[in-house]
């Protein structure tokens, strides 16, 4: 009974919960029983609030037998990444500066999400700060890829993908700065949207890179990934970046979700994609196929730009975070030495003491590129080539509705494989890192299995907002497959 | 092969950003800063005289709001996760020695 009850997608559940079919507190009760039996082995959450999230549960089935209307995630179990503020528990964002921290506020998406009637399960384990692309920068603990738990489930956002992988959540959200989203949900073969920027507030996110985050879901298909859009996007004035009714209205991305683009035009980039391991590139051929047996036209285009993307992320991305990470002090909240002479001495050994090697690399050098002398040649120079990438996008999305590419140039690699060199984990960001700098949209969607067995994404960009013609050319392919319903043996 | 970035340097940044790097640490940063930095400078191969600077992708410039009062922490609340607290005051080392002072 529970295993079929954790197989349903959000929208199934939602709509047997609210039918009064399945009861909101033994959908509850299965995800706690299934987080007790595998997440020993798997690591997602860092912490869990199965209290809470019973009473939920119970509120949101006494409102339906009073028969009340209920939101539109009514008694589905959610969890959320350990970057999103919540009043009612730790946020850490997989740092020990943050160990212990409990923020006074909610984040706009958990405001959504409860104002939705969702349940939150509990919080997500990630790469510090959202630095890193395996999760095991994590300060807090070890998270692992439930198709292989000796690989790696991505990162940054590697306990939200793994959670939904290991059927512990029907949907999460995560937070992409440069692939965080996308690249863990192809490792772990569940669909991920980064939104465009500004799609989706960030008030309540903390901060990494502010010019490139972005939060955004983790879902079994493309209906649930438009159900959960409907619920978080949209216009909050406490995040001056996001945008509403003015600029990109919000639409309804689930009335459309079911009618093909017609005359689809892809573009892909060949001389991208021999970079990427053989099984992968034959999984996004064979995808490619597929959408040319539906009448769509694939025509092969140049990214001049795309290949210095890399280069300009570690700029930009690392000035940023230099500046937003300033504000662990020891004083205000978070870690304290116990060992400081003057207040100097507060600040710069708290900081040494609690935080970890990548964000000190990264403090250090976001630090040393904005200095005086160096901020010309690398960060100005960073936000020029940032506009000539953008500018790639641009005029590709002037040929085609949409990019087609890899997600990651390989499948999960082994825990460990790629800890001791950190620029070879940086180029590994290749496909995901450019849609960051020019802010648009990309979904990671399940396309198949290397030899192995280890998942592989597909991953879709188009302009600025389009994401309802992104799902909408997502579920063109996931109607015609069904890598989407495979599962780990956990 | 000279590192771009020497462990003087190391430290010089480490002060300005607040880190008490420990000896190691400084060793460390000098090699691996120098090969990112190294591979950042690729960026010198494009021509971006004529390119303006692009800091958000958004066509959003200012965006303001009603300049009215709305409700805010209150001060217990605010000062609920501080490491040390004198009532209503985040607690720190006294930042002036006893001969100093205004």
């Amino acid at each position: 009974m529970s295993e079929e009850l954790l197989k349903l997608t959000c929208k199934e559940l939602r709509d047997k919960i609210a039918g009064g079919a399945v009861k909101s507190v033994d959908a509850a009760s299965a995800v706690f029983d299934r987080i007790e039996e595998v997440d020993g082995t798997v690591g997602a959450f860092i912490s869990t609030f199965k209290e809470r999230a019973l009473e939920t549960a119970a509120a949101v089935d006494e409102k339906i037998a009073r028969g009340e209307a209920v939101g539109a995630l009514a008694g589905v179990p959610i969890a959320v990444k350990d970057n999103m503020c919540v009043s009612f528990g730790k946020t850490t964002c997989g740092s020990r500066i943050l160990e212990g921290f409990e923020a006074p506020y909610n984040a706009g998406v958990i405001e959504k999400l409860i104002a939705a009637d969702a349940v939150i399960v509990g919080k997500c384990n990630m790469d510090e700060f959202a630095m890193g692309s395996s999760t095991e920068n994590s300060g807090l603990k070890k998270t692992v890829n439930p198709w292989n738990t000796d690989c790696v489930p991505g990162g940054s956002s590697g306990g939200s993908a793994a959670a939904m992988a290991g059927d512990m959540c029907f949907a999460s959200l995560g937070s992409d700065t440069g692939g965080s989203i996308r690249q863990p949900a192809s490792f772990c073969g569940v669909t991920g949207l980064k939104p465009t920027y500004g799609r989706v507030s960030r008030y309540g996110l903390v901060a990494y890179g502010s010019s490139l985050d972005q939060i955004g879901p983790f879902t079994k298909d493309i209906t649930d990934t438009a159900l959960m859009m409907n619920v978080i996007s949209g216009r909050d004035e406490r995040d001056s970046t996001s945008v509403g009714e003015d600029m990109a209205p919000v639409p309804d991305y689930l009335a459309n979700i079911d009618t093909p683009i017609e005359g689809l035009t892809i573009a892909v980039v060949p001389q991208f994609n021999e970079g990427a391991d053989g099984d992968v590139q034959a999984a996004l051929n064979a995808a490619l196929d597929v959408y040319k047996s539906l009448g769509a036209e694939i025509i092969e285009i140049e990214m001049p730009h795309f290949d210095y993307a890399i280069a300009t992320y570690y700029v930009v991305a690392t000035a940023e975070a230099s500046s937003n990470l300033a504000r662990y002090d020891g004083v205000h909240y978070g870690h304290r030495t116990a060992d400081a002479k003057d207040y100097i001495e507060v600040y710069s050994k708290s900081r040494e003491e609690a935080f970890g090697m990548e964000v000190k690399r990264r403090i250090m050098l976001g630090t040393y590129v904005l200095s005086s002398g160096y901020y010309d040649a690398y960060y100005l120079k960073a936000l020029k080539v940032r506009n000539l990438i953008r500018s790639d996008f641009t005029k590709a999305f002037e040929k085609a509705d949409c990019l087609m590419m890899p997600v990651s140039p390989s499948t999960a690699f082994k825990v460990g494989e790629k800890t001791t060199d950190p620029l070879q984990m940086y180029l590994a960001d290749i496909y995901t890192i450019s849609a960051n700098l020019a802010g648009v949209p990309g979904i990671s969607i399940p396309a198949g299995f290397d030899l192995d067995g280890l998942p592989i994404g597909l991953q879709i960009l188009a302009e600025n907002f389009a994401e309802e013609k992104i799902m909408r050319v997502a579920r063109m392919f996931e109607k015609q497959t069904d890598f989407r319903l495979a599962s780990p043996q956990l | 092969m000279s590192n771009k970035i020497d462990e003087l340097q190391v430290r010089t940044v480490a002060k300005l950003a607040r880190l008490e790097l420990n000896d190691d640490e400084v060793a460390r940063f000098s090699v691996e800063l120098s090969s990112i930095l190294g591979y950042i400078e690729k960026l010198g191969e494009l021509d971006t005289d004529n390119v303006e600077p692009l800091a958000h992708c958004l066509a959003i410039h200012n965006v303001f709001r009603e300049d009215v009062v709305k409700p805010s922490l209150d001060n217990d609340t605010a000062l609920a996760n501080a490491p040390a607290r004198h009532d209503e005051y985040f607690k720190v080392p006294k930042i002036l020695d006893d001969a100093g002072g205004a």
